[in-house]
């Protein structure tokens, strides 16, 4: 047996470029022309992807009505948010009709889903239902659902910056601290970091802070932007820099860049700190004695105030959608509606699940699962609340990137005006960049 | 090997009707070698050449948003883009070659070092190989949570151990400064006993006789293991730094499951593979992020072809 070896000659060289240049433009064109067709086989189940969240668990445990209602299996995957966006990701880039129901954050995703099409309009259906009343969302979660004027989610968890302050510690002090200079003196004067023990933790990461840091930056009386235009390196922003900074750097634990909730939430919980300013949906955390220390000394205290007041943020953490290209979509409805009906809303509320819904939260019933005084936090932050705690645009990822750094730069030390001014400049050209991809083309 | 026949053909270049040559065995074996290529090339061109050409074409466009959203040609703006940013894509490349000389190098002399050790059979030799093969058996993001715990400079057991030296607490992952160095030391805790196992199959197909001519000579150990045995290994060597090297050029899980998005706060381990995921997951911006991925992708051959050509040069 012989064998030969011929090179490839140009010819077969061309032949076989060309082939996979068309296979590569026929891709593209076969993917820009994907649209939504088909119908969904009687014994599919409706999927739900969710967030890895006290919400999913509480729903997956009463899906049953919903399946004998709607006739179909509710099949529930739950992930972690990072996970969830880079599974929309890869699934909705190929018009994927394997997801039904999108639990996504409006306040992270939604301008860009809203952008790409894949979100499917639900104005009618939420609008048009008066026994779903879509007037009872409060005002700051609703308006959030709506890009340009049509509903793309629905609010199903809502979130405010809680301080989780050591009872024991501010006794000395007369209660814990109402304004946000109060907050660092007293974190000062608390801190003893030779011996291990932290006046305030926190959020350190350039991205993950930023959202606890929006509620610093509305109680100096800043903004992100204003009108259209950044505004991270004004007096007011560059205060709230540095108050965080300090915080952190004067009083925090070592390695406070690199800390999200994952590591600052544990330091807390374990007994090192004596202030944290974090969301006020993972109070539970530090009343489950298997992992907290400080379940009988933990207080729960409105947002301090600044020289703006208190403005913590009151947002819309998690919301539901219906992937566009789902076949299920008048399933993936019913699992909304019922996810999200007064009667529901009240009842997770109870288990201490805060929804979005004026009625659950003026019913005081629905309040007793919380801790007195976090039940009172909460409904004072609501009231002085803003819907955001990111910029609000396309590319909110990188948006953060930028706005972190002079946070970053605060915690580490370095001098923030300067840095500020400097991420101010690349904030501006981001939005120009931003709004250019808004515009349709 | 085989004759190249000149065939008969008209001016257009196809062969005359009814002059077709005759069926030959060796004609048939050719077209049947395609035809028990074809799997293997059918799932290379789907599977490689497609997402690459995919990839270099999504390049050469302003993909932003979804990749099947409307896109319009841009040339080589990307690539400009990319090369001109020194914000972000230049130090995640310095990032990315100093990450990968440093830990390739200290796990090639620990893992030589290693090698040497065990090549002689000693009690429990079979007990300190399945220690040393668990690091690789474990997956990457197991190992950077587990060593974001042991590292975590408030709670972490690695502070306590120092403290309990005398020595002072450290933020280690913490760290701008320290992070990459750390990052370094966990891929060499990783990724040695690898180089270990590679150069051990090496030693082991060495011939013994020119050692010992050597001892003969009265050699010692460091001059035969200079001028004997490491010229002998030297292809195997070769080949695993190569290895190495593009699996540490494309490490990307434990800075992620460590530092998370852009490679921590100050973007202190943003290597070109974490940059790009960024700009992919984080930022949609296709088009930038295929572009720095070809870019990244001819770094790599190059990378490749000048230890091949090194190695080519010593083993002549």
């Amino acid at each position: 047996m012989s064998t030969s070896s011929q090179p490839v000659s140009r010819r077969s060289f061309g032949k076989l470029a060309a082939v996979a240049a068309a296979a590569v433009a026929g891709g593209s064109a076969l993917s820009s022309c994907a649209t939504r067709s088909g119908t969904a086989s009687p014994g599919a189940p409706l999927r739900v992807m969710a967030i890895n969240h006290v919400w999913s668990h509480a729903i997956s445990g009463r899906v049953a009505e919903l399946e004998e209602r709607i006739g179909r299996r509710v099949s529930i995957t739950m992930l972690t948010a990072d996970q969830l966006a880079s599974s929309y990701n890869v699934k909705l880039n190929a018009s994927g009709t394997d997801v039904d129901v999108m639990m996504v954050r409006a306040l992270q995703e939604q301008l860009l889903f809203a952008h790409n099409g894949w979100l499917t309009d639900l104005t009618d259906r939420a609008r048009g239902d008066t026994a779903y009343d879509w007037a009872d969302f409060q005002d700051a979660p609703r308006e959030r659902s709506v890009t340009d004027g049509r509903v793309l989610s629905i609010p199903v968890v809502t979130e405010r910056p809680a301080l989780y302050y050591r009872k024991d510690l501010v006794e000395e002090f007369g209660g814990p601290p109402g304004t946000l200079e109060d907050l660092l003196e007293m974190s000062l004067e608390l801190a003893d970091r030779r011996r291990g023990f932290f006046g305030y933790v926190g959020r350190g990461q350039r991205s993950g802070a930023v959202s606890q840091w929006s509620s610093f930056l509305y109680s100096f009386g800043g903004d992100f932007t204003v009108d259209g235009r950044s505004a991270i390196a004004t007096p007011q922003a560059i205060a709230a820099y540095e108050l965080y900074g300090g915080l952190l750097e004067r009083t925090g634990p070592p390695g406070a860049t690199n800390m999200s909730l994952e590591q600052a939430m544990p330091i807390f919980a374990q007994g090192k700190a004596a202030f944290y300013v974090d969301a006020d949906a993972i109070y539970t955390n530090f009343l489950d004695p298997k992992i907290s220390t400080v379940q009988d000394t933990v207080g729960f205290a409105p947002f301090p105030a600044g020289p703006a007041g208190s403005r913590p943020h009151n947002i819309p953490s998690w919301s539901l959608a219906v992937n566009e290209f789902s076949l299920l979509r008048d399933d993936a409805w019913e699992f909304i509606r019922w996810a999200s009906s007064p009667e529901m809303v009240a009842s997770l509320q109870a288990e201490g699940i805060p929804g979005a819904r004026s009625s659950a939260w003026s019913d005081r019933a629905t309040l007793t699962s919380f801790p007195a005084d976090l039940a009172e936090a909460m409904r004072i932050n609501a009231e002085n609340g803003l819907g955001h705690d990111r910029p609000e645009v396309l590319q909110v990822g990188r948006a953060r990137d930028i706005v972190g750094r002079p946070l970053v730069a605060g915690i580490l030390g370095k001098s923030v005006p300067g840095i500020a001014r400097d991420a101010n400049a690349e904030f501006d050209d981001f939005l120009v960049r931003d709004n250019r991809h808004r515009e349709p083309r | 090997m085989t004759a190249t026949q000149t065939r008969p053909r008209t001016t257009a270049g196809r062969r005359p009707p009814g002059n077709r040559p005759p069926r030959t065995f060796e004609q048939a074996n050719r077209r049947l070698k395609w035809a028990m290529l074809a799997p293997a090339l059918g799932f290379v061109g789907l599977m490689i050449v497609f997402p690459l050409l995919f990839t270099l074409n999504l390049g050469f466009t302003d993909a932003f948003g979804a990749v099947n959203a409307d896109k319009s040609w841009i040339g080589l703006q990307n690539f400009q883009d990319a090369l001109a940013d020194s914000r972000r894509f230049w130090p995640a490349a310095q990032r990315t070659v100093v990450f990968t000389v440093g830990a390739v190098l200290i796990e090639t002399v620990l893992g030589l070092a290693l090698a040497m050790l065990m090549r002689k059979a000693f009690r429990g030799m079979r007990w300190v190989r399945t220690i040393l093969i668990i690091p690789l058996l474990t997956t990457p993001v197991a190992i950077g949570i587990l060593w974001l715990l042991i590292l975590d400079p408030t709670n972490g057991i690695a502070n306590h151990l120092l403290e309990s030296v005398g020595l002072p607490p450290q933020e280690f992952l913490g760290s701008v400064s320290q992070s990459l160095p750390t990052l370094m030391l966990i891929d060499v805790w990783q990724w040695t006993p690898m180089m270990t196992l590679l150069l051990l199959a090496g030693l082991s197909t060495l011939p013994e006789e020119p050692e010992e001519a050597a001892k003969v000579d009265g050699a010692d150990a460091w001059q035969r293991f200079r001028h004997v045995v490491l010229p002998m290994l030297w292809p195997t060597l070769m080949t695993a730094l190569v290895l190495r090297s593009v699996d540490a050029l494309k490490t990307f899980d434990i800075l992620y499951a460590t530092k998370g998005p852009g490679g921590g706060s100050d973007f202190e381990a943003e290597t070109l593979n974490v940059y790009a995921y960024g700009l992919t997951f984080d930022y949609q911006e296709y088009g930038l992020a295929s572009a720095v991925l070809v870019l990244f992708t001819l770094f790599i051959i190059g990378v490749v072809v000048l230890l091949r050509r090194r190695a080519g040069k010593k083993e002549a």
